[in-house]
């Protein structure tokens, strides 16, 4: 009897060791607890993810979502006054920041493939794009294979690149590739007919379209060379971060409060211009919502 | 910092497929190399043209010689390079015709040329002028008495003693023009920077791709330091500023 005691003690003894040990913060978490500091990673020209607005105030909606993730952490922090940085982030630089600690969540338009989770960890997918092209509505240009012969631009080091090369095999036709810095330069090759089409995300066309000087000289193909999930991007092996991220993201995909966001920054005018995306979320991304998950491609 | 290097990532095939990492960095040197050299040409060309204008008597020719100076040395690089790959097919109709059915990395690499070398050349006659400013004026007076027109005397006298005493700068100037190149990334021309970073959005391995770019620019400016030194030594007056050091 009395080792039957002595086992129940040493048994609870073990548990409340294990209790104390996941109640110690780690990570991003501990970090964040430390400084009283949360700094987010947002794009400058990812319409509507995350933008600057005519005050030059990061807003879109990435941004919306992520800040769920920040009231989360207040409420698991229990850190009402915790102060909210947000750094300016590039498609090349986004990864190396999240790495070395300068930016705790990115809030952008980054694609959730598993190269990148060799390196860096991802949130629910919050949208799903489909990779296409933008033409000139003038330009005859009705489908993928009409681009044999033509000069196509898209944005240096995004996955597009290595895409169009893989079509160009496969389907065999013969382009010309011009790279544009971002996106605003690559929209502008092809809206100053240095370009035939500029080959991205759909939804990063509609965002370029819908800001130039006549969206109605524009249409973006129906074909798609990839569909891609996005995902807000944290750091790998943060496995408590990583639960709160997926928690208050899924809980705002579950209770439709992420529909109603999504509502407001794809079908609705948003700034800097009041302009509608009319966009309204495909069947791929109501799964998105359906199921959260962080699966990548 | 416990970064895992990941050298063997030179060897991996490329995502566009059919060439290895290291291979599309040697292509982006190439251009690098190719680039700094069209434009160091124009540079020294132009620039001697200029900085020699900015002393010559009258008026009006050192008058246009400073406005050129002006132009190219107060915009900034960046948007000298967006103005002559953006702007200037915009304002030239027949030109944007040509470039629409070029080759695009050929109108690229014809707007870094330029770019950069305008761009050198004006720093270059700034210093085109401060060696011919830095003659003592008997020497110019001598090959008047001498019976030299004005060109004679420049031909003759000043430009070879100028040119002489500004080889130090010079090196300068073409280690920057070399490191000026990378700027060619922003119309796109898939130099050595662009490779580099490329190569990392690809793979990550950004650490590893920025440390053999690094060290490639390092290699380029020292041997174009190296090559300046020996020019230098090559075509010392024994005895004169310069050639005093052997």
């Amino acid at each position: 009897m009395k080792n039957v005691v002595t086992l129940f003690a040493a048994l609870a003894l073990a548990c409340a060791t294990v209790a104390a040990e996941a109640a110690e913060l780690t990570g991003t978490l501990k970090k964040i607890k430390e400084t009283g500091v949360i700094t987010l990673g947002h794009r400058e020209s990812s319409i509507p993810f995350s933008y600057l607005d005519a005050q030059q105030k990061p807003v879109g909606y990435a941004i919306d979502l992520c800040t769920k993730v920040v009231e989360a952490v207040k409420a698991e922090l229990a850190l009402p006054d915790l102060q909210v940085k947000m750094q300016p982030v590039t498609s090349a630089n986004r990864i190396p920041l999240m790495q070395n600690g300068t930016i705790d969540l990115e809030c952008g338009s980054t694609t959730n493939s598993l190269q990148r989770q060799e390196q860096v960890a991802f949130g629910p997918s919050y949208f799903v794009v489909n990779i296409t092209a933008a033409v000139k509505r003038d330009s005859g240009i009705k489908s993928l294979a009409d681009l044999n012969g033509k000069t196509i631009a898209t944005s240096a080091g995004t996955t597009s690149v290595p895409l169009l090369k893989q079509y160009e095999r496969t389907a065999k036709i013969d382009v010309k590739e011009i790279y544009g810095r971002d996106h605003a330069e690559s929209f502008l090759l092809l809206a100053n007919d240095r370009a035939a089409a500029f080959v991205m995300d759909d939804i990063l066309l509609a965002g370029q379209i819908a800001n130039a000087r006549n969206p109605h000289d524009y249409v973006i193909l129906p074909e798609s060379l990839r569909t891609e999930p996005y995902g807000m991007m944290l750091r790998k092996d943060d496995p408590q971060f990583k639960a709160l991220v997926d928690k208050a993201v899924g809980a705002a995909m579950r209770s439709g409060e992420a529909r109603k966001i999504y509502d407001r920054w794809f079908t609705q005018p948003i700034p800097p211009r009041g302009v509608n995306l009319n966009f309204p979320a495909t069947p791929a991304i109501e799964g998105a919502f359906a199921d959260p998950n962080d699966t990548g491609v | 910092m416990n970064y895992h290097w990941n050298w063997g990532v030179f060897l991996q095939e490329a995502p566009e497929g059919g060439v290895r990492y290291w291979e599309l960095l040697a292509e982006g040197l190439g251009w690098t190399l190719a680039v700094s050299a069209l434009a160091w040409a124009i540079a020294l060309g132009a620039g001697l043209v200029v900085g020699t204008l900015r002393t010559a008597p009258g008026r009006v020719l050192p008058m246009i010689a400073a406005a050129w100076v002006e132009l190219f040395r107060n915009i900034p690089l960046l948007v000298q390079m967006f103005l002559w790959f953006f702007v200037l097919p915009e304002l030239l109709p027949p030109l944007k015709r040509l470039l629409a059915d070029a080759d695009p990395t050929h109108g690229q690499f014809a707007a870094a040329v330029l770019c950069l070398g305008l761009f050198t050349s004006a720093r270059i006659a700034e210093q085109v002028r401060a060696g011919i400013r830095s003659l003592p004026r008997g020497q110019r007076e001598a090959a008047a008495a001498l019976g030299m027109s004005t060109g004679q005397a420049y031909r003759h006298v000043l430009l070879p003693m100028a040119l002489r005493i500004i080889v130090p700068p010079l090196t300068s100037e073409a280690m920057n023009l070399i490191k000026n190149s990378s700027v060619a990334l922003t119309i796109g021309l898939a130099e050595l920077t662009f490779r580099a970073r490329e190569l990392g959005e690809y793979t990550f391995n950004f650490f590893e791709a920025f440390t053999v770019a690094t060290l490639v620019y390092v290699v380029i400016a020292m041997s174009a330091n190296r090559a300046m030194a020996w020019i230098e030594r090559r075509v010392a007056v024994p005895g004169y500023i310069t050639g005093g050091r052997r």
